[in-house]
């Protein structure tokens, strides 16, 4: 059974039809072209599907779309504006939080998700965060520097 | 120590952005249009079986379906060193999990339930699913036509046994080097498989065109290789490798599981079954586990002999491993542990006898370390009980026998340059080695443990890498090589390379992942090897590139080509320091001339490397005679563990590895390689554990119940050390680093488990509960039951009585 839903990607209204149960990982990549967001395990233990959906990272490849009509979604490749990177992004670089690079749009997401909500989050509120995501180049060294950068990045920011 | 500008600087990653930004495109984020088709595998569910029928009625009657095929369709066998396998299954099937046929669809929707409908009727065969099983005088043969194969010249099959391959290597006289000892020490270690968990699953996309071009677009480490085995395969179809491309861009992550040719071959096989149209296969995590390659499982007996004074006399190491189904690249894991089981020790009597063995089970393979990891859990664990046994201390006693350069190792080649005495001594120094810690916890244990590795690229003699390098308009750089960005910063090492020669920043290079029509040859991106090699040849051809640049400005200025240098993006020259001329001005369009015309035309520069002191001509019967190995990369680790006794709940205090690089061109992304592989060796010992079935299956494909480690299970302290005695045939002294830094993870566990508790667990994985079982007494491996499964290795080793098997294998 089809149904058309509606929403808004990265600031852009779009209108989908969707099948049934198809999930949201499904509709952004098949169906909006948009590839940031990967497959990695089809059963929310890998975290390379996270987007952020209505101000929350959710891991898209278990979401049904049809939830998520009307909501306002946010993906890898809403992140830059302009020739600007994302803080975030630009701290994951630094940091050398990157290797293959599979896991990394989903990891951005999910710090985004928690940094929007609170730039103060703790230590701890980081690590919950990151031990959604597997890795398996990295060690996860890195990647949490590259949180911690982030989040100096994103308050230096806040401050100007 | 030499003065680069941009060798050995921390220069970021050329893809970095790429990757965090979405742009970065893998495989499986390609748009081939709305004509694309979809496949769905029909797996055997017998672990060994023939296949009687194959009916696909049914599933050709579902609306959406286009095809069917079988094996019936692809009468054709590939391997990358032995062919021992079909596309499809044909006479019989010898895992559970391997294709019997595929449906291709319009959706992949449509695919999935129609493979449901295709009816495949098998009569079971007996099943040989462990190494006792599969060597018995009476086992059933996996392989009945196992000599019929076509390898390459360095297997040595037995015929009418489960026996793939057998290397033997030998130096000087066993049986003397025993009589001199001492002291000698026997037992038995097992490893069993592991998965390499790459988190973007295997996907291939094939179209073959109605002009007769097929190409491939492929999540690869290998896609020369890919073409060369798809090449092989589909001759009889009338496909030559000008016919075949294969292009890869990113690649989420390989570990040797996307090295030679697995899936694959189901995609390029079933784009020639639909000519016209593109059609793509998509590993579930789940075939992702059981249908590409595993590590392969090994049993290794050691017998050890010492002096007194603590020098080793003879060593025996004799490795059986469970290679699965098939072994076209599995044998090669085999094989270079047959030649390399010394480990970084100097031992004048070798006798190693490493024996890859069929079973039913998934096909062994590649896997970050070769083999190496394997073998080094047994034997470091080894002589860390010799130096006890001798009263020595574990780290004065490796100390005294470690390799150095110049010394023979076993099969007769003498050691390259490598301080191996300098990474003992700096992780020692960096656990505070020698000084016993006790925890504030009553119920925790403090332990340490330190092991030391080597590694050898393992590749065919004559394996090669080819670069080409091309000017832009505006001086900055294309490079088109063909090793594979994996992860581990291979683009930018490239740039990096070709900057120092050509005076141009890393971020003025672009370095393109591997398309085979149009970059150049490389053999695969395996072995730690394509910093080396591939590095060689960037080199060359960065340096050919510059030879042409002093030639345009020779003829076009009249300078004297041995006055001129590179710098800062200019021709400078020696004898005149006003001159300065930038790239940019002459690199595509030349130079004028006072008479108006002009010299030059586009810098391009190509270059290539193949090591030409390799060979692989070693007797069959010692090894001796040939020269397998390049090089080896040396290094050692230790760890401070904490052990909960109640729980066996292991927490890592700190960890150090120091690696000898030769010279790390970027030492960011070798300390990126080290905490990477580090984690993923320790993964291997504390957390993952594969567990199969009694009939075979999987039981545990996907990491809700095979567990890697998340962002919480990393050591508290990791020290990596970059060690850098230069590799004289390496690019400015660079040798590779990848894979050597998960080998030590797994020995030095098992040392401190031992410092910390007095136990001595020989079998991997050590899981907490295992650790928890061991302190109370109690052996795992007596435990075991359906509802846990096997991993058929066997845990009490003893159980194991080697001599009657081998000797009913040589009958």
């Amino acid at each position: 059974m089809s149904e058309k839903i509606t929403l808004t990607v990265n600031g852009t209204k779009r209108s989908v039809e969707i099948d049934g149960w198809e999930r949201l990982l499904d509709v952004l990549r098949d169906k909006l072209d948009l590839t940031g967001a990967k497959r990695g395990c089809d059963d929310v233990a890998c975290g390379a599907c996270t987007v952020v959906v209505n101000g929350e990272a959710k891991k898209s490849c278990s979401l049904p779309a049809k939830r998520c009509d009307g909501a306002e979604i946010v993906t890898i490749e809403g992140l830059a504006s302009g020739t600007e990177v994302h803080p975030i992004q630009q701290a994951l670089i630094e940091a050398g939080a990157v290797q293959c690079g599979y896991c990394t749009p989903g990891i951005v997401m999910s710090l985004y998700a928690l940094f929007t909500k609170n730039l103060n989050a703790s230590e701890d509120e980081i690590e919950d965060v990151l031990e959604g995501h597997l890795c398996r180049c990295t060690g996860y060294e890195a990647i949490w520097e590259g949180a911690l950068l982030a989040q100096k990045l994103l308050k230096k920011n806040k401050k100007k | 120590m030499a003065n680069y500008k941009y060798v050995g600087k921390d220069a970021v990653r050329i893809d970095g952005m790429d990757k965090v930004s979405g742009a970065a495109v893998y495989v499986d984020d390609m748009d081939f249009g709305p004509n694309l088709l979809h496949a769905e595998i029909v797996e055997s569910p017998h672990a060994h079986a023939l296949i009687k029928k194959v009916d696909i009625s049914e599933a050709m009657k579902v609306p959406g379906v286009v095809k069917v095929v079988t094996g019936e369709d692809y009468p054709f066998t590939f391997g990358l060193y032995m062919q021992d396998r079909f596309i499809f299954a044909r006479d019989r099937v010898r895992f559970v999990g391997e294709q019997v046929a595929a449906v291709i669809a319009r959706d992949s929707k449509t695919a999935k339930r129609a493979a449901k409908l295709v009816r495949v009727d098998y009569e079971e065969l007996p099943d040989v699913l462990d190494l006792e099983g599969a060597l018995k005088k009476d086992s059933v043969l996996l392989h009945p036509d196992l000599d019929k194969y076509s390898r390459c010249p360095w297997f040595f099959p037995r015929k009418g046994t489960n026996i793939a391959h057998w290397r033997k290597t030998r130096k000087g006289d066993i049986e003397e080097g025993f009589a001199e000892a001492d002291e000698i020490l026997e037992d038995t270690y097992t490893v069993p498989r592991y998965a390499h968990c790459a988190i973007e699953p295997h996907v291939i996309v094939g179209l073959y065109d109605m002009a007769g071009r097929l190409t491939l677009w492929s999540s690869s480490q290998s896609p020369f290789t890919q073409r060369h085995v798809f090449a092989e395969a589909l001759a009889p179809l009338g496909l030559t490798h000008k016919d075949i491309r294969v292009i890869t861009p990113y690649v989420g992550g390989g570990f040797g599981g996307k090295a030679g040719v697995s899936m694959e071959i189901i995609g390029c096989a079933l784009a020639m079954a639909v000519r016209g149209q593109p059609v793509k296969v998509r590993l579930t995590r789940a075939q992702e586990f059981y249908n590409t390659y595993q590590r392969q499982g090994v049993i290794a007996k050691i017998r050890l002999g010492c002096k007194k004074d603590g020098t080793i006399t003879a060593l025996e190491h004799t490795l059986h491993w469970d290679a699965g189904a098939y072994v076209e690249y599995g044998a090669n894991v085999v094989n270079a542990v047959g030649l390399s089981a010394t480990g970084p020790y100097r031992v004048p009597h070798v006798k190693i006898d490493s024996i890859c063995t069929y079973t039913n089970l998934p096909p062994g393979g590649p896997y970050r370390g070769f083999g190496y990891s394997e073998f080094h859990f047994g034997l470091e664990s080894h002589m860390t009980r010799m130096a006890k046994k001798l009263g020595m201390d574990p780290v004065a006693f490796r100390k005294k026998n470690a390799i150095a350069e110049g010394d023979t190792n076993g099969y007769g080649s003498k050691m390259n340059p490598g301080d191996i005495q300098k990474a003992i001594d700096e992780v020692a120094k960096a656990v505070e080695w020698g000084k016993k810690e006790e925890s504030a916890d009553p119920d925790k244990k403090i332990g340490k443990g330190l092991a030391l590795f080597w590694k050898a690229p393992a590749m065919p003699p004559n394996a090669s890498s080819a670069a080409f390098l091309k000017f832009n308009e505006d001086g900055s750089i294309n490079i088109a090589v063909s090793g594979m960005e994996i992860g581990q910063g291979y683009l930018t090492v490239m740039a990096q390379v070709a900057a120092e020669v050509l005076a141009v920043p890393p971020e003025r290079i672009r370095v393109e992942t591997p398309d085979t029509d149009r970059n150049a040859y490389e053999w695969q991106t395996v072995g730690s090897h394509v910093t080396w090699s591939c590095g060689n040849a960037v080199r060359k051809a960065a340096e050919d590139a510059k030879q042409k640049i002093f030639d345009t400005i020779h003829r076009g200025c009249g300078l004297p080509v041995d006055s001129l240098y590179l710098e800062d993006e200019h021709v400078k020259s020696r004898a005149d320091a006003s001159f300065a001329m930038p790239f940019k001005n002459f690199v595509i369009n030349g130079i004028m001339t006072q008479d108006g015309t002009w010299r030059g035309g586009p810098i391009v520069g190509s270059g290539m490397f193949m090591p030409e002191f390799t060979s692989a001509t070693g007797d069959p019967e010692t090894s001796q005679g040939g020269h397998p190995c390049v090089h080896y990369t040396v290094g050692a680790a230790a760890v401070k563990l904490e052990i909960d006794q109640r729980t066996g709940k292991m927490r890592v205090l700190k960890t150090a590895l120091a690696v000898d690089a030769g010279q790390a061109i970027n030492p960011s992304l070798v300390r990126g390689q080290l905490t990477g592989g580090l984690l993923q060796g320790l993964a291997t010992v504390l957390y993952e554990d594969m567990r199969y079935s009694r009939k075979g299956k999987l039981l545990n494909p996907n990491f809700t119940d095979y567990k890697i480690p998340t962002a919480e299970d990393v050591p508290d302290e990791i020290i990596p050390i970059i060690i850098e005695t230069p590799q004289p045939d390496g690019p400015f002294g660079a040798r590779g680093v990848g894979e050597h830094t998960m080998i030590p993870a797994a020995p030095m566990v098992a040392d401190a488990v031992e410092d910390a508790l007095g136990l001595r667990i020989k079998t991997m994985p050590l899981t907490a509960e295992k650790v928890a079982l061991a302190a109370r007494g109690i052996d795992f491996g007596s435990l075991k039951t359906d509802s846990i499964g096997f991993c058929f290795m066997g845990s009490d080793p003893a159980d194991y009585d080697f001599k009657s098997r081998d000797s009913a294998a040589t009958e």
